[in-house]
């Protein structure tokens, strides 16, 4: 059970929290995404183990998490939607990725084995749009052939809350199809022309996992965890892959990140034969201008601690690290972006 | 003692009665102005709401983040749907429980049942939803709901209600789990009010021949009445403000279906998905403003209890 497990970690956070009380570094506070709350605990831990510093998580939501950034009440916010450029020279805040995980459709059919339906882009998207109705229409057999698809109606699941994980997923849905951009979007939550909704993505997985003929997306890691039927999806170079690790890395390496604009970069529909196709980062917020200096010092010095020690843990938890050029890219970004209130920087 | 001591220690108690007046009227008065500032508060953020949807939020079906257009239809009839079903169901049976502790139990077994029936009304409502989720729904979408579906789905008028895909999700399971959320409420209630009508009363009617049923209708009710309706109240108030039992079982889906077997949406559980994720004035301000529309349904619907129970003194009154 992920509930039980998110528990176990969110009880080691706190008792993290109660020892930091000794500890002579400058404790630092964030706040925002839940989806990379487990990866972040998990570093959190490890890095007070080795420097006595400790980093205090919140997990409120990635609305919560700009919210707070904004209003200063944390030392840097967390969002799995990135805030485009404008947005941010706005709030006068800057953006790096931090990790990268993947969403992948999950359906209940019976008979069929994960990673043996594939789908097409626009057949996925005409699924959620309820213009495909039956697993055994002709444009989903047309990709399966020696799958037993049956004549049963297709039964739609989507997230009830607003998620970092809709925004990514709606976003691809609104790349690959022009119908489903102009009537319903991409966004952390949209008008779903059909379906029922989950709250989080245990709701969805239950929803799922319990009606036959079903459809749903959630995270990879919880797919995973889980042991869920995932489909196959045609990339944009129209390669059937499927998701695992190395389709993600692929998606992340073929993206065009620029410092320039925050790291603004969504990685769906990314170009490359092995890319997956629903790929998401999911992004820390800080501020340019620093008046703390201590705690900002060591925001990034977490970060950096985290690139350097916690691919390893990051892999563990089903999450996939940031390609190494990208790490590079973002430490100068550091440099260059994040300044004392005299313009002086703070990471050398 | 000398007068005039006597006369110091009289000013010093009515000093203290004074004091203790004002102590406890300043309690009073707080939960007031608790209230006129939470009201505030909800009427000052949902003002851009207000501003931008005016009157047609109440009667808009629409929901939309991505256009940033918002009604609070479906989750204002998702709300009283629910509710609805909840206390048709728990009614009958919270009166069953009091009649049956109060007047047909062996007396051994009367505590441990008003125990369990108590201890019910302890349990916290995440736990009521996860039963629901993966316990109930799956029970009910493979038993219930396809019975529904062949009996009850093929009436000509009541059919529509009972009919579509059995899913175990859905307005229908909301209902039913709320149900089992204010059954002790209004159980314990009813039992204690039917336990202070005085056995005077009720052995005169039995003393004339009065069945166990004749005793409950015609004398135990009408002593109780105000306490029952309040009972019943009691539980509406909880099932229309539930949220996470709710949120686990309605489907959370922002459409209008006919069959209480669809997914539908409630005030509260709208609330309690989409708070953290809102992005945006005008997406918080409306949820903010479904949140002061539960507020108003919520006093509008005590205040209706409050008249009814006034109307019938009244014409008790004019009985007698």
């Amino acid at each position: 059970m992920s509930l039980l497990n998110q528990l176990l970690r969110s009880l080691g956070l706190s008792v993290a929290l109660l020892s930091a009380g000794t500890a002579f570094a400058v404790d630092i506070t964030g706040a925002g995404a839940t989806f990379p709350y487990p990866i972040y605990a998990k570093w959190a831990e490890a890095y007070k183990a080795q420097t006595g510093a400790g980093m205090n998580y919140q997990s409120i939501g990635s609305g919560g998490g700009i919210k707070q950034i904004q209003a200063k009440t944390v030392d840097f916010g967390a969002t799995d939607a990135p805030m485009n450029p404008n947005e941010l020279a706005l709030a006068g805040l800057t953006q790096f990725p931090a990790v990268i995980g993947g969403v992948v459709p999950v359906v209940n059919i019976p008979g069929v084995a994960p990673g043996q339906l594939k789908l097409d882009s626009k057949v996925l998207a005409d699924i959620f749009m309820g213009k495909i109705t039956k697993w055994n229409d002709p444009r989903i057999a047309a990709d399966n052939a020696g799958v037993a698809l049956p004549d049963q109606s297709i039964f739609v699941v989507h997230r009830a809350d607003g998620s970092g994980t809709t925004f990514i997923f709606t976003t691809y849905l609104s790349q690959v199809s022009l119908e489903w951009k102009r009537s319903v979007g991409g966004d952390k939550a949209v008008a779903w022309p059909v379906g029922m909704g989950g709250k989080g993505n245990e709701g969805v997985a239950s929803y799922v996992q319990r009606s036959k003929n079903s459809i749903g997306y959630v995270e990879y890691a919880y797919a995973l965890q889980n042991k869920m039927t995932f489909t196959q999806l045609k990339n944009r170079d129209g390669q059937y892959v499927s998701p695992n690790d190395s389709s993600f890395k692929a998606a992340a390496a073929n993206a065009k990140w620029d410092a320039d604009k925050g790291f603004y970069e969504i990685l769906t529909n990314e170009p490359g034969k092995d890319s997956w196709p629903i790929t998401g980062a999911t992004f820390i917020l800080i501020h340019k201008s620093q008046e703390k200096v201590e705690n900002a010092k060591e925001v990034l010095k977490f970060f950096d601690w985290a690139f350097v020690n916690g691919d390893k843990l990051a892999a563990d938890l089903d999450y996939v690290p940031l390609p190494a050029n990208l790490k590079t890219m973002i430490r100068d970004s550091w440099k260059a972006q994040v300044k004392d209130t005299s313009g002086k920087a703070l990471w050398k | 003692m000398p007068t005039f001591l006597q006369e110091a220690s009289h000013k010093r108690q009515a000093l203290l009665d004074i004091l203790f007046r004002n102590l406890t009227r300043l309690a009073a008065f707080t939960v007031l102005a608790l209230l006129g500032a939470i009201i505030a508060s909800l009427i000052v953020g949902s003002m851009p709401a207000i501003h931008a949807f005016g009157f047609g939020f109440i009667t808009s079906s629409e929901w939309n983040p991505v256009t940033d257009q918002y009604g609070a239809w479906i989750p204002i009839v998702g709300t009283l749907i629910t509710s609805g079903i909840a206390l048709l169901i728990a009614i009958p049976v919270s009166f069953g429980i009091a009649v049956f502790l109060t007047e047909l139990s062996p007396r051994w077994l009367r505590r441990p049942l008003g125990i369990a029936v108590e201890l019910l009304a302890g349990i916290p409502s995440i736990i009521y939803g996860m039963w629901g989720l993966f316990v109930f729904a799956p029970l009910f979408a493979d038993h219930v709901e396809p019975w529904l579906n062949d009996h009850i789905g093929t009436w000509p008028l009541l059919g529509p209600f009972f009919s579509g895909p059995p899913m175990g999700i859905g307005m229908l399971t909301a209902g039913i789990i709320l149900s089992i959320m204010v059954i002790p409420f209004i159980a314990s209630v009813m039992r204690d009010v039917f336990d202070v009508v005085p056995p005077m009363l009720k052995e005169s009617a039995y003393g004339l021949g009065a069945t166990t049923w004749e005793v409950m209708r015609n004398v135990v009710l009408p002593y109780t009445k105000i306490g029952v309706v309040g009972g019943i109240m009691l539980g509406l108030g909880r099932a229309l403000g539930e949220t996470m039992a709710v949120t686990f079982v309605i489907g959370n889906a922002h459409e209008l279906n006919k069959s209480l077997l669809m997914p539908g949406n409630s005030i509260s559980s709208a609330l309690a998905n989409e708070f953290t994720e809102a992005v945006g004035e005008l997406y918080t301000s409306s949820l903010i403003e479904l949140g002061l529309i539960l507020f108003f349904i919520t006093f509008v619907v005590l205040s209706l209890a409050r008249l009814m129970l006034f109307k019938l003194a009244k014409s008790e009154g004019r009985g007698a």
